[in-house]
């Protein structure tokens, strides 16, 4: 049971006790801008800890948008602008004095496309704990996380090989691997199959189960039968005319899939528009 | 109700068809390409041929004093002692000419191979008096040899490779055949050295930069205009450029003065480092140009996911962006200085000297380059410049290639790590 709570909120930096606090993230009335643009519209969010959220809706209805608020990704992009609050246990990451680099220490993610870092599998676990100061045995905290995202029995005698040489679905958990020996709190998933066969789509969502009992994990999919696999929980986001994208619906992955209330995400679940 | 158009097939096949028209032109353009590929080629070869012809050859050659007529009791030079090599040589050049050659090195330190070339250089003096190209040497050998016979009864006549070690270790000197590039060779070294110096860095750092820092707004969108508005700016303007600047102004600095470098013939800013810094802004524009594709071609994927680690924007540029774009920024970087080596008229300019036998100690020492003193041999009257010119020209192209090959193997060194 991995828990923490944040000693110096200003700065995010963390202490290893338990917090008694349900919820991992809660989202206060955030809306995204880009310029004049809106594109997230009053959004209210609680995700609970060490469950699966998916998010899924429509293209463009802003759910991408949302989750890399929830790093503070969005501040990469120089027309984006963020109102509103997202608390990390109770920390709003977007207070002034909050460094976006320790969000993202906390809160790791993986995206649509596999990216391995052109550089030996190795090295790409081990980086990111590098760079955040990890001092320890290397060689342990790499074999910890390959194991940790099921590619330890893969690839355990070509450690030395690129992370290129690895197939995409391989490449997809190394992406993984190298998020979680940061030893985050969150793991965001951008559509983290999309790009891969069913087969490695299987693997990914068997690994996300896996992860879900140390790990608070959100997922982006446009995929509804994985949303519906795997995740503990589901926001059904959609958009209106002037194309914001808002929080139609929010609840039980089995009550939105089998039971939704809203007729708009009956549609979009059963097939009928999306 | 069944009638549904097929797909495409719009009208029948035996129609007439504009196909075979297209595949004609089709063709007619590849054709075109070729031509373009075959005249760059020719250009190529015409270059070497013309080059090479004049590297090598046929010389005639005639010495001022018979080196057969100095033989001491039937000794012939070559095989003297040093005390005989001296005293035919005090026999046969002045007093004065003696005390000076005396003065540069004492003839007790001296080897007879030495004290030989002295001979050569100031009693024998071999003069070239007729030269002929490769082409007539190889093709034309038995009319080249009855020319010769026939008009130069004296002289030697002998197959002369113009570009030999020698010519390559030698100092400039006023007798084309005892001229060499030493001192043009490391002129160019140093004045790309320092270019390579003040240039790379300052080139990819304004690259990283434009690329990575600066926000898009009215000031930057001006600068990178203007940036690529410099990559254009002829060569010469550069040069008063620097003359302004490096030679003029930045005195103190550029002739040393500054670090209590006095030499008075180089305390007037006319240097290797004045000439580096010329150079470096010359290229400047290209760097940083190229840099900023280079760095723009990264995947930003990578960048994303070097951030979401939690990454700062530093790690990020120096761990993925900077490695990932390395052989871009390189191979740009061997165009530039490949352009940089060749250039002639901005260092005529910044005042590369023309006539110059010592080597170059430093960044603060007057100069000359390649290029300067292959210009300044061809505008020679004499025949046997243009030789020289020719094989220095020879050694630029090798210099050249050598150094790409450099950047080309480092280059490859940087895109396997990936």
């Amino acid at each position: 049971m991995t828990s923490i709570s944040i000693a110096h909120p200003q700065t995010l930096e963390a202490v290893e006790t338990t917090t008694n606090g349900k919820y991992a993230i809660e989202v206060k009335d955030l809306n995204v801008y880009y310029g004049d643009f809106r594109a997230v519209k009053n959004v209210n969010l609680k995700i609970e800890r060490q469950k699966i959220t998916a998010m899924i809706g429509p293209s463009g209805c802003g759910k991408s948008t949302v989750l890399r608020a929830f790093n503070r990704m969005n501040d990469l992009v120089p027309s984006a602008r963020v109102q509103g609050e997202i608390l990390f246990h109770g920390h709003n990451i977007y207070d002034p004095g909050v460094d976006s680099v320790q969000v993202r220490k906390w809160i790791g993610m993986v995206f649509q496309k596999p990216n391995p870092f052109p550089k030996s599998i190795y090295e790409n676990v081990a980086w990111g704990a590098r760079i955040n100061g990890y001092r320890g045995s290397m060689d342990d905290l790499v074999e910890q996380a390959l194991r940790g995202a099921a590619l330890w029995d893969e690839v355990n005698d070509k450690l030395q090989q690129s992370g290129l040489s690895l197939s995409g679905g391989q490449q997809q958990r190394l992406c993984i691997a190298r998020t979680i020996a940061v030893k985050p709190d969150i793991i965001l998933m951008d559509e983290p199959a999309s790009a891969l066969d069913p087969i490695a789509t299987l693997r990914i969502e068997e690994l996300m189960r896996e992860l879900a009992q140390q790990y608070t994990i959100i997922v982006v999919t446009h995929n509804m039968q994985q949303a519906a696999r795997v995740s503990d929980y589901t926001a059904f986001f959609t958009m209106n005319e002037d194309r914001a994208g808002y929080l139609m619906e929010f609840g039980n992955t089995s009550q939105i899939f089998t039971n939704p209330k809203e007729k708009v995400t009956e549609d979009y679940i059963t097939g009928r528009f999306g | 109700m069944n009638q549904v158009e097929p797909l495409g097939l719009t009208e029948p096949l035996d129609q007439k068809s504009n196909l075979p028209g297209r595949q004609r032109l089709a063709r007619i353009w590849k054709v075109i390409f070729q031509v373009s590929t075959v005249i760059g080629i020719l250009a190529l070869g015409a270059l070497l041929y013309n080059v090479s012809d004049r590297s090598f050859g046929y010389i005639a050659l005639e010495a001022r004093v018979q080196p057969d007529t100095l033989a001491i009791n039937g000794t012939p030079l070559e095989e003297m002692t040093v005390e005989q090599l001296i005293s035919v040589l005090q026999a046969k050049v002045s007093a004065g000419r003696f005390r000076k050659l005396n003065n540069d090195k004492a003839f007790e330190e001296r080897t007879a191979d030495e004290v030989y070339d002295l001979i050569l250089e100031d009693v024998v003096r071999p003069k070239v008096v007729k030269t002929w190209s490769l082409t007539d040497s190889l093709l034309r050998r038995q009319q080249v040899l009855t020319e010769a016979a026939e008009d130069y009864p004296k002289a030697n006549v002998l197959f002369r490779s113009w570009l030999n070690p020698r010519f390559v270790q030698a100092p400039q000197s006023s007798i084309p055949i005892d001229a060499g590039v030493r001192t043009a060779i490391l002129g160019s070294l140093w004045t790309i050295l320092i270019t390579i110096l003040f240039a790379f860095p300052t080139g990819v750092g304004a690259a990283i930069y434009l690329e990575e820092y600066a926000v898009d707004n009215r000031l930057n969108r001006l600068i990178q205009t203007n940036i690529n508005n410099l990559a254009g700016v002829p060569s010469i303007i550069y040069g008063i450029l620097g003359l302004a600047i490096f030679v003029r102004t930045l005195e103190h600095l550029t002739s040393g003065a500054i670090f209590g470098l006095v030499d008075p013939t180089t305390a007037n800013g006319r240097t290797i480092f004045s000439a580096g810094l010329t150079l470096g802004l010359l290229v400047l524009p290209l760097l940083i140009i190229n840099g900023q594709e280079a760095i723009r071609a990264v995947p930003s994927s990578l960048r994303q996911a070097a951030y979401g680690l939690g990454a700062t924007k530093w790690q990020t540029i120096w761990h993925h962006v900077l490695p990932n774009a390395m052989p871009g920024i390189l191979t740009g970087t061997i165009l530039a200085i490949s352009r940089a080596i060749g250039e002639t008229a901005p260092l005529v300019v910044v005042g590369a000297s023309t006539y110059i036998t010592f080597d170059p100690d430093g960044p603060f020492s007057k100069f000359t380059t390649l290029p300067i003193q292959i210009y300044q041999w061809t505008s020679r009257p004499q025949d046997d410049f243009r030789n020289i010119a020719a094989a220095a020209i020879l050694v630029l192209l090798t210099m050249l290639l050598s150094l790409n090959a450099t950047a080309i193997l480092l280059r490859n060194r940087f895109s396997r790590r990936l």
